[in-house]
């Protein structure tokens, strides 16, 4: 058993606790107490100097990693969080939500416990982040200030000095603040608080400052005149593509994630990101997945500055294609998965690869598009259905136990008789995977109606036995 | 007032020279002219290339109790997809397709990419942007709705690169069943229903059979038929009791066909 954990680190004259691990929160310790008073609280406490700049440069670290993998327009939040604009790049994993869930579980799998929160604005996302999330929130889009009202003043990025004097004259959430009179409390606490309830409802722009990896290859136009015309950004896109290219090129790279970034002349960014599946450095192609997303981009105003960066890029050599002159060529399709990943998300363009397992719902894994071809497919043995329900769906039935396949049956309303029938396959549990499937067993019988359709149909259990299933039967997938 | 009688039959030399012509008209853009035969001759012979023509769409539904889902329809592009070679894009808005069935008809699960859409419209969307590339052989997708716009537009995406384009059609409410009868601009249009299987002489079940109908075919005629499923290869074949009676005798049929 691990002891409880906690960092300590000076404040002005004191000794404080600055962060704790769970097991310390359980004992009853807070950031912010003293030093003393933890050790004396909880017996076994591990204690450690809190290092600010190795938390910095560690966060820093993370922050560049979510800009390789998530989104081109990531900064540092303060000293415990990042900060992410998912415009432009939440549809290469799936939606909003579905990229939040594959952030914290990466961030997971690496050891660190994290929550996050989507809202329309960096304020109200971070207040939300730090209070609402367990461990995802997304916030419907125009939430306006009603999903922060709950929230503790605290939550509004404000100097301790401020919060502790709003907590001292009994405001404790941002509905209290907002529901007193503004101008008395901008007198009393200066613009700071004002500033930050119009950040976070969104009425005052925040723009993010961009991280930039070291050593990334970028290319980027300035423009005079700012520019908005969609035709007028594709053909930009394309002289920086070109640009681009030649400086790949010289290093001998193609680019996995290319981001455009578009600044516009009221300094908001708008954000272009387009992944590939191999390294590509060919000119028309990446302008093809740029131009694709150019509808994407709010122009407002105009832009004045159009930076091309290359955040992931791998080493690109020619290689050969085929081997002898007999050899056919099959036409590549990596152009195509490209354009289509980017339209419907790399997670949605797949290609089914064969599990040894006999259960038939995990029978079938997802492997990306282009990974190397095995050759290996299923066994053949037993015939499989063309169309599997996605959960097995219960039948009534008129059946002998404990062998014989049903003699009629009724899925959805409609009732069946068999004419012929082929089984029982039985298939057992995996019990390596659950405790549950020790014993299961299933009985899948073929059956075919009288009109001829065929149907997969099984018996949870051995027909003898109730511990191996409840010998009910359901229906589990259509055959052509 | 008398004039040169009109000839009722004009000579085969004018025939055949209008025949080029109206093909020139119809399809003279098409690249690739070789159709994919099915190897029922009766089949093959209504289609006006004596196969399946490649460049443009075809339209498959299912009939019978599981229209909606039509099994039996997805098999049946799937063993059309099998017996050719190349990648093939199956671009579907549910994912209830279980590829080890598509391997049992020969479509090896290395060759087909499938693509999850959130809507048909996408499925459309990504369609076409497969057979404007001209990678993949064939390019499947599993649509309710199909407008005259929408078939054109992948007709003409097809024609450009010769991909042989499959519309699965398959719905789960009525006014969607209702739909598939519409008129759109698919080459063919085939509905495939299960039918009873040849009873056999044990307990148990033999190979599926279908009836394939081909319902609508420009530039050819109707057919309907009864056939045994696609075999581990995608092929399809006459029914044992049944080609016993119609067809000619093997031996004959391979002189015909060496004398063509």
């Amino acid at each position: 058993m691990d002891l409880p954990l906690v960092l300590i680190g000076r404040e002005k004259n004191r000794r404080v606790v600055t962060a704790t691990d769970s097991a310390a929160r359980a004992g009853g310790l807070r950031p912010g107490m003293a030093a003393a008073t933890a050790t004396a609280l909880v017996a076994d406490l591990d204690t450690e100097e809190h290092d600010r700049a190795a938390d910095a440069a560690a966060l820093e670290r993370l922050a560049l990693w979510v800009l390789e993998r998530f989104s081109p327009i990531v900064a540092v939040d303060g000293t415990d969080g990042i900060v992410i604009d998912s415009t432009g790049a939440d549809h290469l994993h799936g939606g909003e939500a579905a990229m939040l869930q594959a952030l914290v579980e990466r961030l997971a799998a690496a050891g660190i416990t994290a929550r996050a929160a989507l809202a329309d604005s960096w304020g109200a996302a971070h207040a939300l982040a730090r209070n609402s999330a367990e461990p995802v929130l997304v916030a419907p889009p125009r939430h306006g200030m009603a999903i922060l009202r709950p929230l503790p003043v605290e939550a509004l990025r404000l100097c301790r000095e401020t919060s502790e004097a709003l907590r001292d004259l009994g405001f404790s959430t941002i509905g209290d603040v907002l529901a007193a009179p503004r101008a008395p409390l901008a007198l009393r606490f200066g613009t700071q608080l004002t500033r930050r309830l119009d950040e976070a409802c969104g009425r005052r722009s925040e723009p993010i400052e961009p991280l930039r990896l070291p050593d990334t290859v970028e290319a980027q136009r300035n423009f005079a005149e700012p520019i908005g015309a969609a035709e007028t950004i594709a053909r930009y896109v394309g002289k920086l593509v070109v640009q681009l290219c030649a400086e790949l090129e010289e290093r001998g790279l193609g680019v996995r994630r290319l981001d455009l970034l578009c600044r516009r002349v009221d300094d908001r960014v708008e954000a272009v990101r387009v992944s590939t599946a191999r390294p590509v450095r060919d000119v028309s192609r990446l302008t093809r997945l740029l131009c694709d997303r150019i509808e994407t981009i709010a122009p407002g105003f105009g832009i004045e500055r159009m930076p091309l960066l290359a955040p992931l890029a791998e080493p690109l050599s020619p290689h050969q294609r085929l081997a002898a002159l007999t050899d056919e060529i099959l036409p590549d399709v990596s152009s195509l998965i490209d354009v289509i990943a980017n339209r419907v998300g790399a997670d949605r363009l797949y290609r089914l690869a064969p599990v040894e397992s006999d259960v038939p719902e995990r029978s079938v894994r997802r492997i990306p598009a282009l990974a190397p071809e095995t050759g290996e497919t299923w066994r053949r043995d037993w015939p499989r259905p063309a169309r599997l329900l996605r959960r097995p769906e219960p039948i009534e039935t008129l059946a002998l136990l404990p062998d014989h396949p049903p003699a009629s049956f009724t899925w959805r309303g409609v009732r069946s008789r068999v004419r012929a029938a082929d089984g029982p396959e039985r298939i057992f549990g995996e019990w390596w995977k659950r405790d549950a499937e020790l014993f299961a067993v299933r009985d899948y019988f073929q059956v075919e109606a009288e009109g001829g359709e065929r149907f997969w149909i099984f018996r949870s259990g051995d027909g003898e036995d109730r511990g191996t299933g409840s010998q009910r039967w359901f229906l589990h997938g259509l055959f052509g | 007032m008398s004039s040169a009688p009109v000839p009722m039959i004009a000579p085969p030399g004018d025939i055949e020279s209008l025949r080029a012509r109206i093909d020139r008209i119809q399809g003279g853009r098409r690249r690739a002219k070789s159709a994919l035969a099915f190897g029922i001759d009766p089949l093959d012979e209504r289609l006006p290339e004596g196969g399946l023509s490649r460049g443009v769409t075809h339209e498959i539904a299912g009939g019978g109790q599981n229209a909606g889902d039509g099994p039996a329809a997805a098999l049946f592009a799937a063993g059309i997809a099998a017996r050719t070679r190349g990648k093939v894009l199956w671009c579907l808005s549910r994912p209830d397709l279980f590829a080890p069935a598509l391997a049992q008809v020969g479509l090896a699960p290395d060759r087909v990419i499938y693509v999850e859409a959130k809507d048909e419209k996408t499925v459309l969307a990504c369609m076409e942007e497969g057979l404007a590339h001209g990678g993949p052989v064939v390019v499947v997708g599993e649509v309710a709705r199909l407008s005259m716009t929408a078939s054109r537009r992948l007709n003409l995406a097809a024609e450009k690169t010769g991909c042989l384009a499959i519309l699965l059609r398959r719905w789960s409410r009525p006014n969607e069943a209702a739909d598939v009868g519409r008129p759109t601009a698919a080459a063919t249009r085939w509905r495939i229903s299960a039918s009873p299987a040849a009873p056999l002489p044990v307990p148990g079940i033999g190979r599926a059979r279908w009836r394939v109908e081909l319902i609508r075919c420009r530039g050819g005629t109707t057919a309907d038929l009864e056939l045994e499923a696609c075999d581990e290869t995608g092929r399809l074949a006459f029914p044992s009791d049944l080609s016993d009676r119609s067809a000619a005798p093997p031996a004959e049929r391979a002189l015909r066909r060496a004398s063509a």
